[in-house]
């Protein structure tokens, strides 16, 4: 299975996760766990997903998600998770 | 699976302390491309380039949207050309030849440099090293893409003092032939003393004799992560400081490692090395020089800026050394004074002057880098000053080098202007007493002795 992850940092309101989720929904990526914080108003979540199943190439998906925080005044980021293994583990 | 604080962590590394990957650097042999045919030998270098590299922009975006990171600069490094153009090449122009074909096929791959106009003249110089040498001027003013560099000496052999009295000649000329970019053609042009094969960074890539076929080198860089991270111990003590630049130097690099391993894979090409070096950029936070002020100077070139950089460039490998499979290159702190805002400051205020760098010389990585000087600076000037660098490598068994950009019709008070990633940069003060005697007596200067070190 292919994991990648989905941060979003941001001014926190109403809708976030949902919007997120929609899409993730309609592009057949599965959720495998979601962590989030709000710290001083600052939105902080991250999404575990499972893009196998997923039509779309990536950096496509990528690029939806950005255009969806822009909407929602927040930064999301796709990214494949080894980089976070690679970058914090040893 | 990652940790939201880790995940926080590493993307804020990207989006406020503009840590990145500075080049993938492909490095191609071009010894299969020999023949003594020049046009023959043209239609080789260019095929041999644009088929191996062809995939090496769009690879390396696909790497950059897989993991959100920037990757500034993909380039080549090829052999030597000396060695290449040995038996095709009678005269300077026929170099001149190769270098526009060199630059046209880099330009076709879309890479932003492309680096091997380069002699190793260490111990002697051949006839067709020379004239690649003689060629450099015209060579740098005809392309845009094209980096040369010239290994004038080394640990093992000594310093050629022949050939470090042509390069004072051949930077003044390419500077009077790039006059009208206030002689921008020196930026891509330095003198080495012990030359690493495997170096990823411009100007002084090229791809050694030493190396197989095609290999992925890469280039990491942070400036402003360190940066950020030395602030966060301020007035601890060296333990403490040491501890966590160490710290965030083996993240830095393991971005670095992931990235030659993903490049490598995708291309089918071996992976070679990761140069650890900390590289600036001209952008605000991107500056080594701030990060030795955040360690407690009020400005890089004050007393104590020597062993400063001598902590940071220690502390960076011992931290990268164990995040990759494979270190070379560089690996150390670049000081290049038109890349680095703070050292443009520094500069321009005249608390750092040449002199001081050169001490900084002995304990980082390279040299002399991307220094402006006054147009009227004479020829064994900077004979004198590349020799002066070369005796610090030669001593010290480390990579040296000179960038130094003679501004030509520019003065002490002016500034010369590069654009993009080469800054811009104040004229700096030189030493006007004579060398020349010294400089014109020519021949070798024998390799150092091995014992007694003092």
């Amino acid at each position: 299975m292919k994991k990648s992850i989905i941060s979003v940092v941001g001014k926190d309101r109403v809708g976030i996760i949902a919007n997120i989720c929609t899409y993730l929904a309609q592009n057949d990526i599965n959720i495998l766990d979601i962590s989030q914080t709000i710290v001083g108003g600052l939105f902080q979540m991250m999404m575990i997903c499972d893009t196998d199943n997923c039509k779309k190439e990536f950096h496509l998906v990528s690029q939806d998600l950005n255009s969806i925080g822009e909407k929602l005044g927040v930064q999301i980021k796709l990214q494949k998770e080894e980089i976070f293994e690679k970058m914090q583990r040893i | 699976m990652p940790s939201l604080n880790e995940v926080v962590d590493t993307n804020t590394m990207f989006e406020r302390d503009n840590l990145d990957v500075r080049t993938i650097t492909l490095g191609i042999s071009l010894l299969s491309c020999i023949d003594t045919n020049l046009e023959k030998l043209k239609n080789n270098i260019y095929e041999k380039i644009t088929s191996t590299a062809k995939d090496l922009v769009k690879i390396g975006k696909e790497i950059e949207e897989d993991y959100a990171i920037p990757i500034v600069n993909k380039r080549i490094s090829i052999t030597p050309l000396a060695f290449i153009g040995a038996s095709a090449c009678k005269k300077s122009d026929d170099y001149v030849e190769l270098a526009i074909i060199l630059d046209k096929a880099a330009k076709e791959v879309g890479v932003n440099f492309i680096g091997g106009y380069s002699a190793i003249v260490s111990k002697g110089m051949t006839k067709s090293e020379e004239l690649l040498i003689r060629s450099i001027p015209k060579a740098m003013s005809k392309t845009d893409c094209l980096c040369s560099s010239i290994n004038v000496g080394s640990t093992k052999t000594g310093i050629n003092m022949d050939a470090v009295k042509l390069m004072g000649k051949i930077v003044k000329e390419t500077a009077f032939l790039t006059k009208d970019q206030d002689s921008i053609g020196c930026s891509k042009l330095v003198v080495l003393c012990n030359a690493p094969d495997d170096n990823p960074f411009m100007a002084g890539a090229f791809h050694g004799v030493s190396e197989t076929d095609n290999v992925i080198n890469v280039g990491v860089s942070g400036p402003g992560v360190i940066n950020r991270a030395i602030q966060s111990v301020k007035g601890k003590d060296f333990t403490a400081l040491c501890e966590k630049i160490k710290q965030t130097s083996f993240k830095v690099t393991r971005l670095g490692q992931l990235v030659a391993q993903q490049a490598s894979k995708r291309m089918n090409i071996p992976f070679g090395i990761l140069d650890l070096s900390l590289a600036p950029t001209p952008a605000i936070g991107d500056s080594i020089a701030e990060i030795l002020e955040s360690m407690g100077l009020e400005e890089v070139g004050c007393p104590g800026t020597t062993a400063a950089l001598a902590l940071l460039n220690d502390q960076v490998k011992k931290g990268g050394i164990m995040a990759s499979s494979s270190v070379g290159g560089l690996s150390g702190a670049f000081i290049p004074v038109s890349e680095d805002q703070n050292m443009i400051n520094a500069a321009a205020n005249g608390n750092l002057c040449i002199e001081k760098l050169e001490a900084m010389t002995c304990v980082c990585s390279v040299g002399l880098d991307m220094i402006a000087i006054a147009g009227d600076t004479k020829e064994s000037t900077i004979s004198g000053i590349i020799a002066d660098e070369a005796a610090i490598g030669m001593i010290n068994a480390k990579t040296t080098a000179v960038r130094i950009i003679p501004v030509i019709g520019k003065n002490i008070g002016d500034s010369a202007e590069f654009g993009g990633l080469l800054g811009y940069a104040p004229i700096m003060r030189v030493n006007t007493k004579s060398c020349e005697e010294f400089i014109n007596r020519g021949g070798r200067i024998p390799a150092p002795i091995h014992s007694f070190k003092n």
